[in-house]
């Protein structure tokens, strides 16, 4: 008969392997997978847009500098994180972000809806010197973002490559008129790749984030960034039970 | 471990020896262990049950737990078991909870808040949290502001007025601090002259000379000083404009700066330059209007309220 033994696998380093990289496949598969199938995850609402080129920029550096190591962006529907951060976040206002952000590592506040909270100013005096600022923060400090030049020159590049994966970056007429459709024409405007370094320009000198109206720094894509997060969707226009059928 | 032991027949090991005489058991696991480990497989069958769980087809399966909650139009409502009608339940549950007294201090005057203890005591609990969360990063904690940054709000001097319906209305509609640069406009001779003025205002012993000069160009149509500062130097809360004559400084580190000469560089800088800072976001998409009304009272009790 059959006599199953533990000794098989234990001794065997590659069966080992295999079985294990299989039974956590299962595991990830069963959480992940079904979410792609389910129809109502992703809610229905009004104003999420992808990034404009330099708020992506913003976001890459985000990235780089490793921000995410320490902020979340995913305010979870409990009531103390809603008095401290606002609306719980919603699968919808992620959608476009390739990968997303959420994280489970809090050193530092959540950042899902930090977009509009503080000045430019504060956030570029923080940024540069989080001391100055909070004295109790913990944060390092990154003084180099407003003495580096942004580099934007491989910016459409980088937009196809979202596109590439589904953001809705335009790159002919038709894909435009589709963007204009959806979004409207000024932010199908943003989202054109032909047109992503005269924008990403236009953006950073109107808004002017790092206070320095004479460069584009990475400050000013940093800030830029920081401060559309959690702006795009206005939850005055819904119930306060809208989004419960989603779950 | 005693030497029976090791030598033990009835114990089984790996085979493996190492360093000669260093074996390892080949214990089963306990007992008790596997029987919690079938009794956890068991009771992860009863979360399927009661808890939204599998996904069949589009949509899942959604449990037998059931949660109700009063919704925001007052209609009660009862869905499958899930995180957000339960936020919502203990949300909904936690402001009736706070209804009484945020009603009271959305109906009362500001005045009749202070004076109920009570309810004093509250917008200074709650007030407190609120400042924390969302006040304290520029105004810093305790409200004490933050040179060349952000305005002190535990003393008597306001930029834009210290009354209750002045700080209402800055904190729901925000303020942004403009004062023009003079860099290009007047030479340098004249802002010296109008810096010494500026000090010469706060008692501070400069060149009387200077300040006299000063005095007749802050007047004058040249570098119009007058239009935002008033004829007295006071400022106009109107738009913000500081009171020049009491000492506090915002902008320009003058008590930190040692010599004259040193506040003289200090002032000037901030003729020549201008200022476009100073910008506070607005909070009414932040904060309810009731919010906004206890932090009200909470920054007008922190001493320099009018």
């Amino acid at each position: 008969m059959f006599n199953f033994k533990h000794e098989w696998i234990e001794t065997n380093v590659g069966l080992l392997l295999v079985l294990t990289m299989l039974a956590i496949s299962i595991g990830g598969l069963v959480e992940i997978a079904p979410l792609f199938f389910i129809k109502n995850t992703v809610e229905k609402v009004d104003g999420v847009r992808p990034y404009t080129p330099l708020e992506l920029r913003g976001r890459d550096i985000y990235q780089r500098e490793g921000c995410y190591l320490c902020h979340s962006q995913m305010i979870r529907p409990f009531r103390d994180e809603a008095l401290r951060y606002g609306h719980y976040s919603l699968a919808a206002e992620s959608q476009y972000d390739h990968p997303f952000q959420w994280g489970s590592k809090r050193t530092g506040p959540d950042l899902a809806r930090v977009g509009g909270k503080y000045s430019n100013e504060w956030q570029v005096a923080h940024l540069t010197a989080p001391r100055s600022m909070v004295p109790q923060s913990v944060m390092p400090d990154y003084p180099w973002l407003v003495k580096n030049e942004l580099n934007f020159a491989d910016i459409e590049d980088r937009m196809k490559a979202l596109r590439d994966v589904g953001v809705p970056y335009s790159l002919t007429k038709s894909e435009y008129d589709d963007n204009v459709k959806k979004f409207g024409a000024q932010t199908a405007e943003m989202l054109s790749i032909p047109d992503a370094r005269k924008n990403l320009i236009a953006q950073a000198q109107s808004g002017n984030y790092d206070g320095n109206s004479g460069s584009i720094s990475e400050m000013d894509a940093l800030v830029a960034y920081l401060q559309m997060l959690g702006t795009l969707v206005d939850f005055r226009k819904y119930d306060d039970d809208a989004f419960v059928k989603y779950r | 471990m005693s030497q029976e032991k090791t030598q033990s027949q009835t114990v089984q090991t790996t085979g493996h020896a190492w360093d000669g005489d260093l074996q390892e058991y080949n214990n089963p696991i306990p007992v008790w262990w596997q029987y919690a480990f079938y009794f956890s497989v068991a009771v992860a069958v009863g979360y399927w049950l009661i808890y939204p769980a599998w996904p069949v087809g589009g949509g899942f399966t959604t449990g037998f737990d059931s949660i109700t909650y009063v919704n925001d139009k007052g209609e009660k409502k009862t869905t499958h078991w899930n995180t957000r009608a339960l936020f919502l339940k203990e949300t909904n549950e936690a402001v009736a909870a706070q209804k009484p007294y945020f009603d009271k201090v959305e109906s009362l005057p500001f005045e009749q808040i202070v004076k109920d203890p009570e309810l004093n005591s509250f917008v200074v609990s709650s007030g407190k949290q609120l400042f924390s969360d969302n006040c304290a990063a520029c105004h810093q904690q305790g409200g004490g502001g933050k040179e060349g940054f952000a305005p002190n709000l535990t003393d008597d001097d306001w930029l834009y007025g210290g009354h209750f319906a002045n700080i209402q209305q800055t904190i729901t509609n925000g303020r942004h601090g403009y004062m023009p640069a003079f860099a290009d406009v007047l030479t340098s001779t004249q802002i010296d002259q109008l810096a010494d003025y500026v000090l010469s205002l706060s008692r501070i012993a400069v060149n009387p000379d200077s300040a006299k000069a000063g005095d007749a160009l802050f007047h004058s149509e040249t570098a119009a000083c007058f239009y935002c500062h008033g004829d007295n130097g006071k400022g106009r809360q109107q738009i913000g404009s500081a009171n020049l004559t009491d000492r506090i400084w915002l902008w320009a580190n003058v008590p930190g700066a040692d010599t004259i000469a040193a506040k003289e560089a200090a002032v000037k800088k901030v003729i020549q330059g201008g200022l476009n800072k100073g910008v506070m976001p607005s909070w009414k998409d932040r904060l309810s209007p009731e919010q906004i009304k206890v932090l009200t009272v909470y920054v007008h009790e922190l001493g320099g309220g009018k």
